[in-house]
Parts: C-alpha cells; structure tokens; sequence
C-alpha cells in the first residue's frame, strides 16, 4: 500500500479545520482556522516531497491573514444574526452527496496514487539539467521549458493588483 | 497607521536583517537549491509588510514611497520582458542563450535563469508591497459604531 | 472499496467544504474565506498526481548520477504549475479584500442579503 498514515492523518486534520472555518460563529476563530489549514497544507507538501511549494504556503498564508485581519476584525463586525435559509443548505448537502458518489465512480480510471503517469516529465528530467545548467527542476521548467506560463502569470498578478488599486483609490470618488 | 509597543519593534529591529538576507538568497540561488523567484519575492514583501506593522506607514513612507513600489513593480515586469527579447540573439523568443559558458553547480550557471529569477523576485516583493500599502488607508476609521448587521 | 484513490477523495472533499461556504453562507467574510479553501484544495488534488512512492523531491545535487535520480524523483511538473497557481491566489485574496472594504464602507455590513435590498 503506497498511501502514508502521516498523510491520512494531516488530511483528516485539514478537512476538520477547514469545517470549522466555514461554520465558526466570530469571525476571528473563522480567520484563526484558515491560518491552521494553511499550516497543515504547506506540511503536506513537504511530505509530498515540493520543499518550495512548502515556503511559499507558509508565507501566502501568513500574508493572508494579516489582510483578513486587517479588514474585517479591526470593524467590531463580530456578530450574526441573520437567519439561516435551511433549503439552500439542504439542497447542497443532498446534491454534494451525489457529487460525492459520482466522483468515487469517475475516480475508477485514474491511475494509481503513487504511480505518476510522467509522459512529458520524463523528457524534462532526462535532459533538463544538460540543456539548461539549472539543478532545480522546478525553476527550470518554470523558467526554461515553460517560460509563456511565467510570464502569463505575471501579467495576471499585475491585473489583480491594478484592480485592487483603483477599487481603493481616492481620486476621482463622488464628494457626498 | 500607527506602529506596535517597544517589545515588538525591538524584536524587529534584531531580525529584519535576517529576513531580507534569506530572501536574497532564495533569489540568487534559486537554480541550485529549492526557491527560486516567486518564493523570494513573497519573502521580500513579507519583510515590507512586517516594517509596516511594527514601525507604521509614516516611517516606511520616509524610506519607499506609495509610487516608488510601484515603479519598481513595472521595472520587474519589463525587466522580464526583456530578458525574454535578449533571447532573440540566439534564435528564438524565451530562447535559453549562455548556458554553455557557465560550469555546473556553480552560481554563474543556467543561462538567462538567475536573471529572469532576479526579475520575478523584485516584481512580486514590489507589487505585493505596494497593495498592502494601499490597504492600510481605510484602516483607521469607521470604527465608531459597531456595523449595521442587526 | 478502491484504496489507492483515497487521497484523492480527501481533496475533493476540501473543494466542495469550500463551495459549500461559497454557496451557503451569508457574510462577505465567509464567501472570500470559502474561495480560499477552494483555491487550497484545488491545489492539493494535482499536487498528488505527481507523487511517487518513497520519492524524492527534484533537485539535482553534485553527488547523484543521473540515472537513480530519473526512477526515484517525483514529477516535476505539476509542481511548477502550483508554485505560479499559490501567488495568484494571493493576489486573488488582496482584490477581494479591496472590494470587501469599499462595499463595507458603503453599507456599513457584511451581510449580502441586505446589500442586495439596498440601492446605491
């Protein structure tokens, strides 16, 4: 059997945190739960073998929670008291259940955990390292083999960015 | 915005340097151990943002102004740019020029890569920086009355 | 019962904790929150299509040979798309936030229901 109990556990751990993100009462302890789930995430992917996918979790999620606490628990917004709209919910729970189940039916045809299909990698790894120079994989497939995706994804963040400027920006705002 | 007690900017004074130390090296030794330049970029920022909260915005607005992070912003998105145009010399666009004259293991290796990592370090720390900065404005107000959510 | 697909259930079961939160859930907080989760769980499933048994992770180092490395790492690529797809979210998470504020401090709540009775 190829599935590590480590990573069994850390998975049950992330679905309960995530749980108590959704469902908390304050805002603060839905905040605190998804800092824990960020924290558990960036372990398992270092026992998932990606050392730099696991730096960059721990400081995206870091960077997360200060802009959450930052706009929302300095407001005193703490309290809810709208009521629940319980068909809505049981419309979801009834239809994530049958998603659930036909998931499990589509799951049969994947392969193996554990055993990775590598059509392209096995090229990328045969030759990355004489035709690039660069001993990290990840960096020169990032930055050699598939160079238009970086670069896609750039211009994405710059976009994200130039967006959140100008919803915050004070010029041009009607003077009540 | 104002900045935190004694304990926490002393604590950030003895640290800060580390900080940006470990972010300098996962940019430059990105093509030889894990890192690279998205996770020394969100290092970079996380620095910033970490001088922000303890010392407030009036003391980091003395050092990098709100239109100083985002030219460098654009500096490293066109710096990319032209890192991708130089491979025109060899032939094609994105082309990797400059590999052969590099040994291995070494930092002078991997063609145009430790440069394109330096490009990608300083746009993501800047861009990252910058809408933090932009965020703290609102932060300081509306906090009389306790939200209309009756 | 099929064991060896069983991790790739429990990421499932973390993108649709998120949709639920998506759907279901009232305040502007707990949408920008289930979008989190979503992005973290979306990350997860094809992280784990690249995993091998006992690999290691892809980095080259002066000592190993060539051949060894290729049967024993773990594949490479679904790693590089992830590394671009974690900063993206960041930067998904900061618009968010940006509207989350403007539209508190037009309507002084969170609460979509009232937003939407509420005009201008």
């Amino acid at each position: 059997m190829s599935i590590i109990p480590s990573l069994l556990l850390l998975s049950i751990f992330l679905i309960l945190a995530v749980i108590v993100a959704i469902e908390a009462r304050g805002l603060l302890s839905t905040v605190i739960s998804v800092g824990a789930a960020g924290l558990v995430l960036s372990i398992i992917f270092l026992i998932l073998g990606a050392p730099d996918l696991a730096i960059t979790q721990v400081i995206v999620e870091v960077i997360c929670l200060v802009l959450l606490i930052r706009a929302t628990v300095v407001r005193h917004d703490t309290t809810f008291t709208a009521k629940r709209d319980r068909f809505i919910i049981a419309v979801c729970l009834v239809g994530g259940g049958i998603i659930i189940a036909i998931t499990y039916y589509a799951f049969q045809s994947m392969q193996a955990f554990g055993a990775p299909l590598m059509n392209l990698s096995q090229e990328y790894l045969s030759q990355g390292f004489q035709k690039t120079g660069a001993a990290n994989y990840v960096m020169a497939i990032l930055l050699d083999f598939r160079a238009y995706d970086t670069l896609g994804e750039a211009t994405v963040i710059f976009c994200s960015i130039i967006g959140a400027y100008a919803v915050i920006r004070k010029v041009g705002r009607i003077k009540k | 915005m104002k900045g935190m007690t004694l304990i926490v900017k002393q604590v950030t004074r003895l640290i800060i340097g580390f900080i940006f130390l470990y972010s300098l090296y996962l940019i430059l030794f990105g093509h030889l151990s894990p890192g690279g330049g998205f996770v020394g970029g969100v290092t970079l920022a996380c620095g910033f943002i970490l001088l922000v909260l303890a010392f407030g915005k009036k003391f980091f607005n003395n050092l990098i102004s709100d239109r100083a992070t985002t030219i460098w912003d654009c500096l490293g998105a066109l710096g990319f740019l032209a890192i991708a145009l130089i491979g025109y010399l060899g032939g094609a666009f994105f082309e990797n020029m400059w590999v052969e004259q590099g040994q291995e293991f070494a930092l002078v290796s991997g063609g145009l890569i430790p440069l394109a990592n330096i490009a990608i370090g300083i746009k993501v720390g800047a861009c990252l920086a910058g809408v933090f900065l932009a965020l703290t404005v609102l932060g300081s107000k509306s906090d009389t009355h306790s939200g209309g959510d009756s | 019962m099929n064991y060896s697909i069983l991790p790739y259930l429990l990421a499932m079961i973390v993108v649709f904790v998120g949709l639920y939160g998506i759907i279901c859930k009232k305040n502007l907080i707990k949408i920008i929150v289930g979008i989190i989760i979503l992005d973290y769980g979306v990350n997860l499933f094809i992280l784990l299509t690249g995993y091998r048994t006992n690999g290691i992770a892809p980095i080259l180092t002066k000592e190993d040979d060539l051949e060894r490395f290729q049967s024993l790492s773990v594949d490479p690529l679904p790693q590089a798309l992830i590394l671009t797809s974690i900063v993206i979210g960041l930067g998904i998470v900061a618009l968010m936030t940006a509207m989350a504020i403007r539209i508190y401090e037009k309507y002084q709540t969170f609460d979509i229901s009232e937003i939407r009775q509420l005009k201008g």
